[in-house]
């Protein structure tokens, strides 16, 4: 189980990133520590744009980001240290075994060889990739390769998972798999930050939901708070958060165009 | 519009893409240089016309006597070599890349009538970027010699022709003998060595009975002129038809049309099939067995070493991409023989050879360990610095130069220690540089995309290819012991300098 010091696993403040137009505006974000937080959105509303600064591959134009009390933008290694990232577009080493990729991935994170294979081996357990462990990645599935990049975001123990649409392209087994492992890592302390477009699966999972558009957080709490929010009725099971989630981002988003 | 299903629709469509392909190809994908690389078309067209009036300006006036002949039939059998590696690229290009055939081979058009284009496009894509190579040799011998010599355009059509037509068919012939799975590799390996054959054994026979690595003097030897066919035989037809003789232009583009013609005819029937049998490889399973099955401790560069190195081992085609230029250092290998059997005096002439050679594979080296990462994101979140990352992977370039050159410079070292000890810095700095030229025009790719390298930023592949000279000549000289050695390092200090200036900033 892992212990906290620091009550926010995540903390974001101010944050600002712009490329042709503002990606991301003074987003404010506090992600308790043992988490499950979940970050949903339209397409283009920032969500991939925070995560990427979160995980310091994009640096903000403006903003503080602290993870576990570490600030990632003056200590960038130490917070990476305590951080795992994954993508919704699995970049592994096609002539790598999952073996081997979880070997150099350890090598990276400087994680104790035997304590490091342990981990691996239970994590190839977990998401079923056994009987694959030792064949080169060039011949996987798309949900296979997932699986093997969500099983490097995890071997060095991070105490932030951090996740960009984790689901997307897998199939009902695979994602179940995936579910599982990060339902599991929540339970042992540790703290989820995703994003998804899943609504069905953040509505499942998520401890709170934010909702992010035009680059800012419009909304944020448990469903029922979102719900609440929302105008909608409270307390109602049929008011799912697909309803709940149109009605919030119904007002900034800009009027569907004529031809789409 | 013409009806679909058609020859006519069909052509239209490949013609369109290829035309498309060839303006990404020259632009590397942005619309805006169409203009400069106009310009700087213009500009080459016009360098490449000097250049061939210095080299066969004086040949203007042959006329077909024998020696004549001889030599003009060996141009055209290098040069027919190397469309032929192209045109086997190609096709090989063609089996592998899925791209739209999934959904040409799931409609209901014919398939045997698509994959009959589709060769037609190889010959046709061949000979244009043949005649392309030899307008400024062609345009400067009818412009000195008069429009006679503008048959040899019809001669470089009928050999991309017929270069089409082989190739399909050796191609074929390996994919029915050894299997889709290994087709790709050994294609690629197969046109490179025709490709660098013709070249390479022409300068061995050079050394062997000259000691000069000019490839063209066995062409103009005493020898081989006596022993050719008679000077009325039909071998010299391409010959003659280069030199003006409308009736062997004739037969000799008949003869190459004829040969595509039936090739297509021939192969088209079952090039879906292979297709079809190319595309299921990519689910073959391939196991790794290691002695160990546990982890080993390795520090985080360790670790980025270590995977390059691994990577890199186990894909034999980016081996053979990126050692297929050492093929080039066989004749100085064998020049290297020679004089050690003698003397060391014509050591000096491999330094440069060596050097430049190094240059170039850690350009590529470096191309696939910097910008060929393909799991950046990983890399990235990875708890070490940028600095490290990049030191690591320059360490991996290095390791994998130092192992391919210690040998030769080894060699080099029991006839020479002066020459070796020259190379082997050589070696060391020209790679140096041409990694540092890479980590200036460093951009994410996927290591499969190695062989498009050169057209993402021709600035660096320009720029190191010319820095690997300056460091040749600059080795070479200091290997000859004169100070004149320090100009030419000068030039590519300048060269590294005007990179850093001018590379897109991180």
């Amino acid at each position: 189980m892992l212990q906290h010091n620091f009550p926010f696993g995540l903390e974001v403040s101010g944050l600002s990133k712009q490329f042709d137009r503002p990606a991301v505006e003074g987003l404010d974000l506090r992600v308790s520590a043992g988490e499950f937080y979940m970050l949903v959105g339209p397409n283009g509303a920032g969500k991939t744009t925070t995560l990427k600064m979160v995980s310091g591959l994009l640096k903000p134009d403006t903003g503080a980001i602290s993870i576990f009390g570490t600030d990632a933008l003056a200590d960038p290694i130490a917070a990476k240290q305590i951080t795992g990232w994954l993508s919704d577009e699995p970049m592994i080493y096609d002539k790598l075994t999952p073996f081997e990729y979880l070997e150099f991935v350890a090598g990276l994170w400087r994680i104790d060889a035997a304590t490091a294979e342990a981990r691996a081996r239970e994590l190839i357990r977990w998401l079923g990739l056994e009987p694959h462990a030792h064949e080169r990645c060039e011949g996987f599935s798309k949900g296979m390769r997932q699986k093997v990049a969500l099983a490097g975001a995890l071997v060095h123990d991070p105490k932030l998972i951090i996740l960009d649409e984790p689901l997307t392209g897998l199939d009902a087994g695979s994602a179940r798999q995936v579910k599982n492992v990060l339902k599991e890592r929540v339970r042992a302390g540790g703290t989820v930050i995703m994003t998804t477009h899943i609504l069905e699966v953040a509505e499942r999972m998520a401890d709170r939901i934010g909702v992010i558009a035009h680059g800012r957080l419009i909304a944020e709490g448990t469903l029922d708070e979102l719900r609440k929010k929302s105008g909608l009725q409270t307390g109602n099971s049929a008011t799912s958060l697909e309803d709940t989630f149109l009605t919030l981002v119904a007002e900034p988003m800009a009027p569907p165009v004529a031809a789409e | 519009m013409n009806r679909p299903d058609t020859l006519v629709w069909l052509a239209s469509h490949e013609l369109r893409l290829s035309w498309r392909d060839w303006l990404s190809l020259m632009t590397a994908g942005r619309r805006t240089r169409a203009r400069t690389v106009t310009v700087a078309l213009i500009v080459f067209a016009a360098l490449m016309h000097l250049l061939a009036y210095s080299m066969v300006g004086a040949y203007a006036g042959a006329l077909p006597d024998k020696a004549t002949l001889v030599t003009v039939t060996g141009c055209i059998l290098l040069s027919w070599s190397l469309l032929l590696s192209q045109a086997m690229e190609s096709v090989t290009r063609a089996f592998y890349a899925r791209s739209d055939l999934d959904l040409i081979l799931a409609s209901p058009v014919s398939a045997r009538k698509v994959f009959s284009i589709r060769i037609a496009r190889i010959g046709l894509s061949v000979a244009l970027i043949a005649m392309l190579l030899a307008a400024p040799f062609i345009d400067v011998l009818a412009w000195l010699g008069g429009a006679r010599w503008l048959a040899a355009y019809g001669v470089v059509a009928a050999m991309g022709a017929l270069a089409a037509a082989l190739a399909v068919a050796l191609t074929v012939a390996l994919f029915r003998t050894i299997g889709a799975k290994r087709t790709r590799l050994v294609a690629q390996i197969v046109a490179a060595v025709i490709g660098a054959s013709c070249v390479i054994g022409l300068q061995v026979v050079a050394i062997l009975s000259y000691g000069s690595l000019s490839r063209f003097a066995p062409l103009q030897s005493e020898w081989l002129i006596e022993h050719s066919p008679d000077i009325a035989s039909a071998f010299w037809w391409p010959a003659r038809a280069v030199l003006g003789d409308s009736l062997a232009l004739l037969a000799v583009m008949a003869v190459s049309l004829t040969v595509l013609g039936a090739s297509i005819a021939i192969f088209s029937v079952r090039f879906g099939d292979h297709v079809m049998a190319a595309a299921g490889i990519s689910g073959t399973v391939v196991r790794q067995n290691r002695a160990s099955q546990g982890f080993r401790r390795r520090s985080a560069a360790r670790a980025l070493r270590h995977k390059e190195w691994t990577l890199l081992r186990r894909d034999p085609w980016l081996v053979s991409q990126t050692l297929m230029q050492m093929l080039y250092l066989l004749p100085p290998a064998l020049m290297l023989w020679i004089s050690f059997r003698h003397n060391s005096s014509a050591l000096v002439v491999l330094v440069p050879v060596v050097v430049m050679a190094a240059g170039q594979l850690a350009g590529g080296l470096a191309w696939l360990s910097i910008s060929g990462e393909d799991a950046p994101d990983l890399v990235a979140t990875a708890p070490i610095t940028a600095r490290r990352i990049i030191l690591a992977k320059i360490e991996a370039v290095m390791g994998t130069v130092a192992l391919v050159f210690a040998p030769l410079i080894g060699a080099l070292a029991l006839a020479s220690p002066v020459a070796a000890l020259v190379a082997s810095g050589g070696v060391l700095i020209a790679a140096a540089a041409s990694t540092q030229i890479q980590l200036c025009f460093r951009v994410q790719a996927r290591r499969s995309q190695f062989r498009r390298r050169q057209t993402s930023s021709r600035i660096a592949t320009f720029a190191e290819a010319f820095s690997s000279i300056a460091w040749a000549a600059t080795a070479a000289l200091a290997a000859a012991g004169t100070w004149f050695a320090l100009f030419p390092a000068v030039i590519a200090i300048g060269i590294l300098g005007g990179v850093r200036l001018i590379s897109p900033k991180p």
